[in-house]
């Protein structure tokens, strides 16, 4: 072990000590409850982060359409865990099949002429025939059947539902959602210049949220859907099971002694309801904690394997990395491939989380850009620093609205209570932080471009 | 007659939008083109830039609104919009001297000018969120139409009417215009002609003895104008709402990328392709086709192949086309 090795290491170990202490502090500054609920959505970037490390640190692919890639993981939640609705299959099923079958058919058909025909004008003038036919071939099913199962108890319902199946399920099912989009996209851009991918997942994106938003029968649309099934314990039962209150009480006998009667009473209930939500949240975050170490752990190792090597080679010097063999176009596909897989089991894990599935709420300045912000703040080729950069960066987004509000509070504070622009500035506050991570992204960038904790050359 | 009125309706509903929108797509893919082709990276930043111009727009003319000036017919944005431009060009200035001039300087890879301009387009939102908010705002003003709908109606006896809005015809106009001005300048003066030997050969020019630095706060300049005006038109046609010229990114870079890369005649043939076949798409052939087919036949459905929220698959779908067909576009742009 040389010196420099042991220098980035304490490095790593200083720069979790102090995102560690800056949620212990959340604790007992503000309350715990909120520091779990912020340490568990720290988990999830991470996870996000990690994926885009792959994809940008150690193979420079260039991804934009992060959001799409988490919003799959959220449909495959819904899509897994919520219960079928029997009705709607009744009312649609047999033509959303029947729909499903002719985009099959229409699809084979593409495939066979473009191997029959030789390449030229004919060939594209079949292949616009038959995509323009069964087109209107697939819309003669899916019309109807759209409308058949949303008509089915729109208020409540209105879409198929889901398999019913527990929701922890949906993460690897999203993983797959997620890398199989991820496999169209770069079979088709991969290959090419480096920003014709960004723009190609930027396109791609913005295609899945929108088709989220609008089709009713598969997600509910902008209607969304709640209560998604947990899988951790509910708040209320809980609170009235018998031996989860002896639990309490045996854990604040200290401070309960010096009560008796209704007093007591009132104190106890008080705890147990504030345990519950603390032993949720405890509870998400030993799920998500377990993800983050599996997909880090498996990194690692691959990175570290001849694998991993290979990659780096390809990163650093393309061309010499295909003089010797290497396939960098194959390679280039598997990473992105790999990486969008884990954005989409974080994204699975969000919708776990929240409880709810909300297509409105993705947008790409949260989705995709605070993602690469992550990264490359901590230290983009370094999955600890990705790590790392998931934790500090969406702790310094969500607290940077409150501090927010406070400087406008404080540079404000001198104006008329009634003033015009002191009101607008306070409503507008929030909006500090997307040009404070511009700032923080510029800052890191131009002069410490490796990040808090830069990729570790291994030399030999 | 039918014809007639067909033809009337086709045009109302599908030329003339498109024009419109083709004409504020080809302006902003020009000046993603030319930074493209000067500065050799995918600006991110464009479509805030054209948010950052129009608001400041945007806040000139509530001003010269309030303080009673305007265009009689015409809308007061266009005597705003030299501010606008002016603050955005400053703005782009700014950001390349504190930021792009260093990786210039030490040749940093197309992929760190990509994520510096991903900065670049945070603070820009951030600026334009914090000072007119996210929501939408109207600015128009002046004489809405040229000709009504009602009024051709009675003009020509038609069943279906023709209404020119000024705001689209405005917007041919002045693109033309620009359009003119900016080949004439690239092909006719000095400061054009070193830009597009900049762009074909970098070294070269520097042999030539050409100012890159120069060079570049020109593109930038252009750029931004070209930008504002751009947005300040979409703004006038439709509405202004930063998050909608975000958007706008993906269409425009569909535009560059179908025309070639970094070749200003492509832009302009892109931005109209794209605008063309989104309009096309998404629009709901059912009167037309009830003009056009013999009775009886008439369709029963909307006959809309698309539907309006889905346009960005549009921009996408001839995007794919492009890269799968031609990936260098239709005037044989950059392929690094």
């Amino acid at each position: 072990m040389s010196a420099g090795l042991s220098v980035a290491t304490v490095r790593t170990l200083l720069a979790y000590a102090v995102m560690a202490v800056l949620l212990i502090l959340v604790g007992f500054g503000q309350s715990w409850s909120l520091a779990l609920a912020i340490l568990n959505l720290c988990l999830i970037s991470a996870v996000m982060s990690l994926g885009v490390n792959l994809q940008w640190g150690y193979a420079g692919i260039f991804n934009v359409g992060i959001m799409g890639f988490a919003a799959l993981g959220g449909v495959a939640a819904v899509l897994v865990s919520s219960e079928p609705v029997a009705d709607a299959w009744a009312a649609g099923g047999a033509d959303m099949a029947l729909a499903a079958l002719a985009a099959l058919v229409v699809c084979g058909l593409l495939a066979i002429v473009y191997r029959r025909f030789h390449k030229g004008p004919l060939r594209a003038i079949v292949m616009s025939a038959v995509i323009v036919v069964g087109y209107v071939a697939v819309r003669l099913f899916y019309d109807p059947a759209v409308a058949a199962i949303e008509s089915v108890n729109p208020a409540k319902t209105g879409y198929l539902g889901g398999l019913g199946l527990p929701i922890l399920v949906s993460w690897l099912v999203g993983g797959l959602f997620a890398g199989g989009a991820a496999w169209v996209v770069g079979k088709i851009a991969l290959g090419l210049r480096a920003d014709y991918l960004a723009i190609a997942t930027l396109g791609i994106s913005e295609i899945i949220v929108a088709v989220l938003k609008n089709e009713d029968w598969l997600t509910r649309g902008v209607k969304n859907v709640t209560g998604l099934p947990r899988p951790v314990p509910y708040e209320i039962d809980l609170q009235s099971s018998p031996g989860f209150i002896a639990w309490v009480e045996r854990w604040h006998s200290d401070a309960l002694a010096g009560l008796s009667g209704e007093t007591r009473e009132a104190a106890l209930q008080l705890m147990v309801i504030d345990a519950a939500g603390v032993i949720v949240k405890l509870s998400y975050a030993g799920l998500f904690a377990t993800v983050l170490v599996i997909i880090l752990t498996l990194l690692v190792l691959a990175l570290k394997s001849p694998w991993g090597r290979m990659v780096r080679a390809i990163r650093d010097n393309e061309t010499a990395a295909a003089a010797m063999g290497k396939d960098v176009t194959m390679r280039h596909l598997q990473i992105f491939v790999l990486g969008s897989a884990i954005v989409g089991v974080a994204g699975a894990m969000l919708t776990t989380l929240d409880g709810q599935f909300t297509p409105g709420t993705y947008n790409p300045l949260r989705f995709t850009f605070l993602i690469m912000v992550m990264v490359i703040v901590g230290g983009s080729g370094n999955n600890l620093g990705a790590v790392l950069g998931g934790f500090l960066i969406w702790f310094v987004w969500i607290q940077a609205e409150p501090a927010g509000t406070w400087l406008m509070n404080l540079i404000t504070a001198s104006m008329d209570e009634s003033n015009t622009i002191r009101a607008h500035l306070l409503d507008s506050a929030q909006h500090m932080r997307v040009i404070l991570m511009g700032a923080v992204l510029l800052t890191v960038l131009r002069f410490s471009p490796g990040g808090i904790l830069p990729e570790r050359r291994e030399t030999a | 007659m039918d014809l007639l009125n067909a033809i009337v309706l086709f045009s109302n509903f599908v030329v003339l939008p498109g024009l419109a929108y083709g004409s504020q797509l080809a302006l902003g893919a020009l000046g993603v083109t030319l930074v493209f082709g000067i500065l050799r990276f995918a600006n991110f930043a464009h479509g805030d830039m054209m948010a950052f111009g129009t608001m400041v727009t945007i806040l000139v003319t509530w001003w010269l609104q309030s303080a009673g000036i305007g265009l009689g017919v015409l809308p007061t944005a266009l005597l705003a919009l030299p501010f606008g431009i002016a603050f955005a060009a400053l703005f782009a200035l700014a950001t390349d001297r504190l930021v792009y001039r260093y990786y210039r300087k030490v040749r940093a890879s197309p992929g760190v000018f990509v994520m510096a301009s991903i900065g670049v387009m945070f603070i820009m939102n951030g600026i334009v969120r914090l000072v007119i908010g996210p929501e939408d705002q109207r600015f128009g003003d002046g004489e809405r139409f040229i000709i009504r709908a009602r009024e051709f109606r009675e003009i020509t006896g038609l069943d279906e009417g023709l209404a020119i809005r000024t705001s689209q015809a405005l917007t041919i106009v002045l693109a033309i215009i620009l359009v003119a001005a900016l080949f004439w300048f690239l092909q006719k003066t000095k400061t054009g002609t070193s830009m597009r030997a900049f762009s074909d050969n970098a070294n070269l020019a520097l042999l030539s003895g050409i100012d890159p630095e120069r060079v570049v706060r020109i593109t930038w300049l252009i750029a931004a104008a070209l930008a504002t005006i751009a947005g300040a038109l979409y703004g006038l046609d439709k509405s202004f709402k930063p998050f909608t010229y975000f958007q706008l990114l993906l269409p425009i870079f569909a535009a560059a990328i179908v025309g070639g890369i970094g070749q200003p005649v492509g832009a302009i043939v892109g931005g109209y392709i794209v605008a063309f076949s989104e309009v096309t798409i998404t629009y709901a052939y059912k009167k037309l086709l009830a003009y056009l087919l013999p009775e009886g036949l008439e369709p029963d459905g909307l006959m809309q192949f698309l539907s309006t929220d889905y346009k960005f698959a549009v921009s996408f779908i001839i995007l794919v086309i492009v890269l799968l067909v031609r990936p260098t576009g239709i005037f044989r742009g950059k392929v690094i």
